[in-house]
């Protein structure tokens, strides 16, 4: 990827976890938690992620 | 079942680990020795806190022990929408990968120490400096009370009330202890505990999520449980969210995740790193704690499930601590939630008094001030903000500090185009900044008043309802007023006041 672009790589977690509708609902869960959990648990990885991503397209 | 359990190991540990970090605090002094009659060596340690240290620093300050409590106290009254806490610690890391490096460079560059010192040498304005100190400080005394509040529920949970000597007397000593050694150490004094305190913490917590839903039957069944005790509540609320919570989530979400750096407490922390990209490192590594934060959110409804049942909702965890483990264990995670009010306490102190020496004392009473003597008032100021907050508690109503907080996030997001859009741009101007600040400050307290306090507020639209977050109310306001004013005031005032800062300032420093 263009290293000019990844910095927006990190507008994704925004929409992903402010667009309640996403992702307010019970089906599917995991280990007995609704999926309105697992989403918001499973982005906090991934948002670590891009931001490692992008910080990585800023030193190269 | 009671929420209150006197027990002598369970004091005994708790004292140990109060213990421990006494001498720690103490002896930060000589960790990494800088000459601490400096102000940046007794205020941001010498920024020369590496990625590790900082991460330990900034994971201590901004999970603190009214969040540990606060968190779990509203999910436990109000399911899902409890969780706007989630999306905001993920949400903030972002915000502070993009911005504090550029913030962190030029106050290195000019030695700098406070975002208000920033603003000045940005705009070359005392008035929007003052703003942007004043601001700080109104909103971190309350801060400061808050974690005062969070001690005195592990105070209140262990008894110490049975012993007759009232939950006022160990609230005293740990402030006057946290007080001593913050004024000799410095920040160095938390940075050292931070690592104590957030070990235990993450003990405490995976202990907690793991061995609690065990008895509990499984998170299945934690969930279910919850469920139907909203249900019988009411069920205006659940484990999801109802529709009309839509968009108050979302907006607290992302209003609280602008206005976290821009507290002094984080700013402070933040510039004490040793360079842009160990602010950098830790906001990707920085989200472990966000995992722990839900997971201690998720604490509220293990208190329902376990049906603990308390008036107050921040007595929910301590309760939920006292009813699930062993005295020993218990005395345990009360520690870890006590220094974790010490920690935040020890750094809001710092920061207040590191924006008042600067950007009010040395700006407006003596602006022929020595080094040592900024450090000796800095030192002073922080003693006064900590007993100012300890008197705030001990005879004020927790209300007043709680409402005051609530206050001090809409009043910090005021800061926002100040300081965060002068990192990029220098094209509003000063005077038009300063009316911005002005009219959402005005108007992010009068909605909040006028709601009683509450964080949102209703637009209707026909039978459409949408909560929004004064604070981003206010903040689109102060936008606006600052945008529209600009032109004017540049009219009006054709000389520019001296930026101070180059383009140059901003970017990483080229390696030696």
């Amino acid at each position: 990827m263009p290293r000019k672009l990844t910095p927006w790589l990190l507008l994704i977690p925004f929409v992903a976890l402010l667009w309640v509708p996403l992702y307010n609902r019970m089906q599917p869960t995991v280990a007995g938690f609704p999926f309105f959990y697992v989403w918001q648990f499973v982005w906090v990885v991934l948002a670590a992620v891009l931001t490692w991503i992008v910080h990585r397209g800023w030193r190269a | 079942m009671s929420a209150v359990r006197f027990d002598g190991t369970a004091l005994g540990v708790f004292a140990f680990f109060f213990l421990l970090v006494t001498v720690l605090g103490f002896f930060a002094a000589r960790w990494r020795r800088g000459d601490l009659s400096q102000l940046h060596e007794w205020g941001l340690g010498g920024r020369r806190f590496g990625a590790f240290v900082t991460w330990f620093l900034l994971g201590g300050d901004l999970y603190t022990a009214y969040t540990l409590i606060a968190v779990p106290a509203l999910v436990y009254a109000v399911g899902a929408y409890g969780f706007f806490a989630m999306p905001y610690t993920v949400l903030v890391y972002p915000i502070v990968f993009l911005t504090m490096p550029r913030l962190w460079n030029a106050c290195r560059k000019h030695g700098w120490i406070t975002s208000a010192d920033f603003v000045e040498g940005r705009y070359g304005s005392r008035g929007l400096a003052l703003a942007v100190a004043v601001t700080g400080v109104l909103a971190t005394m309350p801060y400061i009370a808050l974690q005062l509040v969070g001690l005195e529920k592990v105070f209140e949970a262990m008894g110490l009330g049975a012993l007759g000597i009232g939950k006022e007397t160990p609230l005293i000593i740990a402030f006057v202890i946290l007080a001593l050694y913050t004024y000799s150490s410095g920040l160095r004094a938390p940075a050292l505990i931070a690592f104590v305190k957030d070990a235990m913490l993450y003990i405490t917590v995976i202990a907690a999520v793991v061995i609690i839903p065990i008895k509990l039957g499984g998170y299945g069944a934690v969930f279910d449980a919850a469920e139907k005790a909203f249900a019988t509540k009411g069920g205006d609320t659940g484990v999801l969210l109802k529709p009309d919570q839509y968009w108050s989530f979302a907006t607290l979400a992302l209003g609280s995740a602008f206005a976290l750096f821009l507290y002094p407490h984080a700013t402070t922390a933040t510039l004490s790193a040793d360079g842009p990209q160990t602010i950098r490192r830790n906001a990707v590594w920085l989200p472990a704690y966000s995992v722990m934060l839900g997971l201690v959110a998720l604490l509220g409804y293990m208190a329902l499930a376990a049906h603990i049942e308390v008036t107050d909702g921040s007595m929910a965890v301590p309760a939920l601590i006292n009813a699930s483990f062993p005295p020993w264990f218990a005395g345990f995670c009360f520690a870890a939630i006590a220094l974790g009010a010490l920690v935040p306490a020890a750094i809001m102190s710092i920061g207040a008094a590191n924006l008042f020496t600067r950007n009010i004392w040395r700006a407006y009473v003596n602006g022929h001030l020595t080094d040592a003597q900024e450090s000796r008032i800095a030192k002073n100021i922080s003693l006064l903000v900590k007993f100012g907050a300890l008197l705030a508690v001990l005879y004020l109503p927790t209300k007043f500090a709680i409402d005051l907080q609530l206050l001090g996030g809409i009043w910090m997001l005021q800061i926002f185009p100040a300081v965060i859009c002068g990192l990029y741009t220098r094209w509003l101007r000063a005077s038009a900044l300063l009316a911005g600040w002005l009219a959402g400050m005005v108007l992010g307290s009068a909605l909040a008043w006028q709601q009683g306090l509450k964080p949102v507020y209703t637009f209707v639209f026909g039978d459409a309802h949408y909560g929004i977050y004064i604070g981003l109310i206010a903040l689109a306001l102060n936008f606006a007023v600052s945008i529209l004013m600009t032109p004017v005031a540049a009219r009006l005032k054709r000389e520019r006041c001296p930026d101070r800062t180059q383009a140059i300032d901003y970017q990483d420093a080229l390696p030696d």
